[in-house]
């Protein structure tokens, strides 16, 4: 149903040149949409917006402005668009945006980007928007052409009704008859009460062939005459390169050409394999540059230094000083380590550059981005640039990002063939714009069993200043401070303040959960913190500060109920919980682990409360809950980055851990039907992960976790109850 | 010149015998299914049958091979168990990205070939090779069960 192949931009660029006039600049704007498309009476194709077009045959296709990466959108923004078009779900075909900003930009960030879980809270609308006013269009040519009253006619699976009369007309039929129609500017939205669509588990449309090995992703383009090239960037980030002895590289089988260039060397080869002989065989030498000293001991030294330093305000409520200069204060600190993204599909770009053109394949969660990287390269016209974007083996945020597109065009023009390029596994972790170290201080006074004052500091990189910077605003990186800032808590007294501090050495980027999972992460570790030093049960605590959150209220209700909480457990094991209203979904989890002797941990169990308000589809939003958990697991038991001499330490899965099958807990997901709008769902598990274990094993040891990764030596030997 | 039988077909390839069998089915066959992960056996994206058996291609000099009968995940459809395995995968809607899915649908159709009903030891044993960044291993479990009940 969906063809990969369907994504180049020449054929659904002519569409909309077509529609470009009658659309104007209206979308730059905003997100308004264009009136119908000036068409004509040999009209062959309806497409009244940039997300829907119906030809006289009845094919229904589907626009798709976001990337599919795993997290079901496809299925997800088809549906919502059916849903309003009332159209038969079976019978959609689904193609991908080309990159365009001015049809196609997230209504959050202007660009077209997938991030942030975003997809669905900022499309939501504007999608069911584009399906109504299709729906309309197709409703107002059949009462036209049955000369009855618009008001009169239904619609259901791609056909309208008049029932009075018993006609009923498809909307292929109706193709040619919606010439000259305007499209309403807010048509109706169906009420929620009459979803058909939405709400339902259906199938997803991306996955069949993901099951025979069909499927296109960046790294199996194949376009022909391609050539197979390899890289190696300087071991130290910011350095370059220094000689190259390739005498030895060059006679290998198969190689065909090692390109040098200012940053990198790359090995051109027959397959990839020679590429990777040949690059092996190389002797390079580095200048390593102005980092070749850096060490984690430094990033460490510089962090803590700067977490002394006063922050920007991010919010202040009554009077926190105060607050906190009456009674015992409770202080601690929370520290994050760099972690690199390690998707499943290594980077990887091919490129074919020619004198005027530029084709490039890939998987990117930035299109427009990846389209203007080449532009600026090669010096080509945009339009001379078509960008293929293929299907994405993991995003968690790398994919936001185009350094491996640069790389690749860089190497492209030294080569007179199309080349793709892949990264070893080593260079992908080695090369990777890390999730930033923070440190988190905390600090609160309790009184009657309930927090009265609160400072919150964090430190860490601004990932928003280097990659939006016009949101980067008066010291403020509004991701950093995310579910901080926010704290769903009722705390008469807080104040949430931001140190920027960039980190030596290592290039800093979204990852997975970003700014909350630093936040989620320190805050409920403390919260545990304080609810003992209240003598009070976690759940109970917690419980008495959400007077102002009846969401969160509900959802920590369900999950303690359906997690067995304060049922008694044999010794060293324990449960912990964690809250978090992150991305608009409000969560509650409550992990159950077991810590044996040696501090081996193994998580037993995992129970998730979800209140995401409607849920397009909620088979899609539990896998992304179990899938975003098993992530948060991973960064809690085994992840870190670490670096000596200015170089990443670790390398590959060996020992840059991944959580596997037989470590994974059983997980049990539970949705709270709401009527609410759509909350964000794809990184929030990963979020909720690492405080609800750290959490279950100071309960089952004693031991209190203000780092990850969980270190085992601070558990071992631990004689517990 | 180096003859390989996948998935029933005889192909015959010009390559140097130490190369791995994951970049001939890439590269050379543009058998793009089988997937490149980690190049070291750490992840089982690379995963094939060799006679039923999985083996992790990425580190399997195409060389040693000989007569042996090479199943990739173009080809398991025609297998009985891989049959039931994509099934299962696509009714419980394991997939996300799916990047891995190909090694991991090979890995569960060689436990199944050996070991018809599995039990969760079974099902941690035959897969820990396997990883999946997504995390749909709970799905996996349930699926291999699944598939193993269906006839
Ligand atoms: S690529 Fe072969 S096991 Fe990872
Ligand atoms: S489904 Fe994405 S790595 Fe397994």
């Amino acid at each position: 149903m969906f063809d990969a192949t369907a994504t180049r931009a020449g054929p659904t660029r002519r569409t909309f040149l077509k529609a470009g006039a009658a659309v104007g600049g209206a979308f730059l704007l905003g997100f308004h949409l264009p009136s119908a498309m000036a068409a004509n009476a040999e009209t062959t194709v309806f497409a009244p917006n940039a997300f829907i077009r119906i030809d006289r045959q009845g094919k229904v296709t589907l626009i798709m402005p976001q990337v599919e990466m795993g997290q079901g959108i496809y299925t997800t923004v088809a549906m919502i668009l059916a849903e309003e078009l009332d159209a038969a779900f079976d019978q959609v075909v689904l193609e991908a945006a080309p990159p365009n900003d001015a049809l196609y930009a997230n209504p959050t960030f202007r660009i077209q980007v997938t991030g942030n879980s975003n997809s669905v809270r900022a499309f939501w609308l504007p999608l069911r928007k584009a399906g109504a006013a299709a729906r309309a269009l197709l409703v107002e040519a059949s009462a036209r052409i049955w000369q009855v009253d618009p008001a009169t006619c239904r619609t259901d699976s791609g056909e309208v009704f008049h029932d009075a009369s018993g006609r009923k007309a498809s909307y292929a039929a109706l193709v040619e008859h919606t010439a000259g129609l305007t499209a309403p500017a807010d048509p109706p939205l169906k009420s929620t009460a009459n979803f058909k669509l939405i709400g339902q588990s259906l199938k997803r449309l991306d996955t069949p062939d993901k099951v025979n090995g069909k499927v296109i992703y960046g790294i199996d383009a194949m376009p022909p005459g391609v050539t197979f090239a390899t890289l190696a960037a300087c071991p130290v980030f910011g350095g370059k390169v220094g000689h190259v002895d390739d005498s030895k590289a060059k006679s290998l089988p198969g190689v065909r050409q090692i390109v040098v260039l200012d940053d990198l060397v790359a090995v051109v080869g027959d397959h990839m394999w020679a590429a990777r002989q040949g690059l092996e065989a190389l002797k390079i030498t580095w200048v390593e540059g102005p980092n070749a000293a850096v060490s984690s001991d430094d990033v460490w030294k510089q962090l803590r230094a700067a977490s002394e330093k006063e922050g920007v305000t991010a919010r202040s409520v009554g009077d926190a000083t105060g607050a906190l200069s009456k009674g015992e204060l409770i202080e601690a600190a929370y520290e994050l380590p760099f972690l690199a993204h390690a998707t499943m599909e290594p980077m990887n770009c091919t490129v074919h550059l020619t004198a005027d053109s530029c084709e490039i394949w890939v998987g990117s969660q930035v299109l427009s981005r990846a389209q203007a990287v080449a532009a600026k390269i090669t010096g080509l016209p945009l339009e001379k640039i078509t960008v293929h974007n293929l299907l994405i083996g993991g995003g968690f945020g790398r994919r936001l990002e185009v350094d491996h597109i640069d790389k690749a065009v860089r190497i492209a023009q030294q080569v007179a063939a199309p080349v793709k390029v892949v990264w070893t596994r080593e260079e992908d972790i080695r090369h990777d714009v890390y999730r930033p170290v923070y440190r988190d201080r905390l600090s609160a006074t309790l009184s009657g069993g309930r927090i009265v004052g609160w400072k919150h500091r964090i430190t860490g990189s601004s990932i928003i200043a280097r990659w939006l910077p016009p949101a980067f605003q008066k010291g403020i990186d509004i991701d950093a401070i995310d579910s901080a800032a926010d704290i769903p808590y009722d705390i008469p007294n807080l104040s949430v303040d931001y140190v920027r501090d960039e980190p030596p050495a290592m290039p800093t980027g979204f990852w997975r959960g970003v700014g909350p999972n630093n936040n989620v992460f320190a805050i409920e570790s403390f919260m545990d913190e304080l609810a003992r030093k209240a003598g009070k049960d976690p759940v109970a605590f917690r419980r008495d500060m959400l007077g102002k959150a009846p969401r969160l209220q509900a959802v920590l209700d369900l999950a303690a109920a359906k997690a067995g909480w304060g049922n008694p457990l044999p010794p060293r094991m324990g449960r912990g919980i964690a809250l978090q209203t992150s991305f608009g979904s409000y969560i509650a989890t409550v992990a159950e682990a077991e810590v044996d002797e040696a501090g081996e941990i193994r998580v037993r169990r995992i129970v998730s409360a979800v209140d995401t308000g409607i849920v397009v589809n909620p088979d899609t939003v539990v896998a992304q809950v179990q899938g975003g958990l098993i992530f948060g697991l991973t960064a809690a038991l085994y992840g870190e980055i670490t670096i000596d001499r200015g170089r990443v330490q670790q390398s590959n899965f060996h020992d840059y851990r991944m959580l596997r099958i037989d470590q994974t807990p059983a997980i049990e997901v539970h949705l709270i039907k709401s009527g609410e709008a759509p909350g964000g769902i794809g990184e929030t598990g990963t979020t909720a992960a690492p405080p609800a274990l750290g959490n279950a094993i100071f309960a089952a040891t004693g031991v209190r976790l203000r780092r990850l990764p969980i270190d085992r030596s601070l558990l071992a030997g631990r004689k517990v109850g | 010149m180096i003859n390989l039988r996948i998935n029933g077909d005889m192909r015959a390839v010009d390559v140097p015998g130490d190369m791995p069998l994951l970049w001939v089915l890439r590269d050379i066959l543009g058998l793009t299914g089988t997937k490149f992960g980690c190049g070291i056996a750490q992840c089982g994206a690379c995963t094939v049958h060799l006679d039923g058996i999985p083996v992790r291609s990425c580190l399997l000099p195409v060389g040693t091979i000989g007569e042996r009968a090479i199943t990739t995940i173009e080809g398991i459809a025609e297998t009985p168990n891989g049959a039931k395995i994509q099934k299962a995968w696509l009714d419980l809607e394991v997939i996300q990205c799916g990047y891995c899915q190909s090694g991991q649908i090979m890995s569960a159709t060689a436990l199944l070939n050996v070991t018809p009903n599995p039990d969760d030891a079974d099902i941690d044993a035959a897969m820990a090779g396997n990883i999946c960044r997504c995390g749909t291993y709970v799905r996996i479990r349930e699926a291999i069960k699944q598939a193993a009940k269906s006839v």
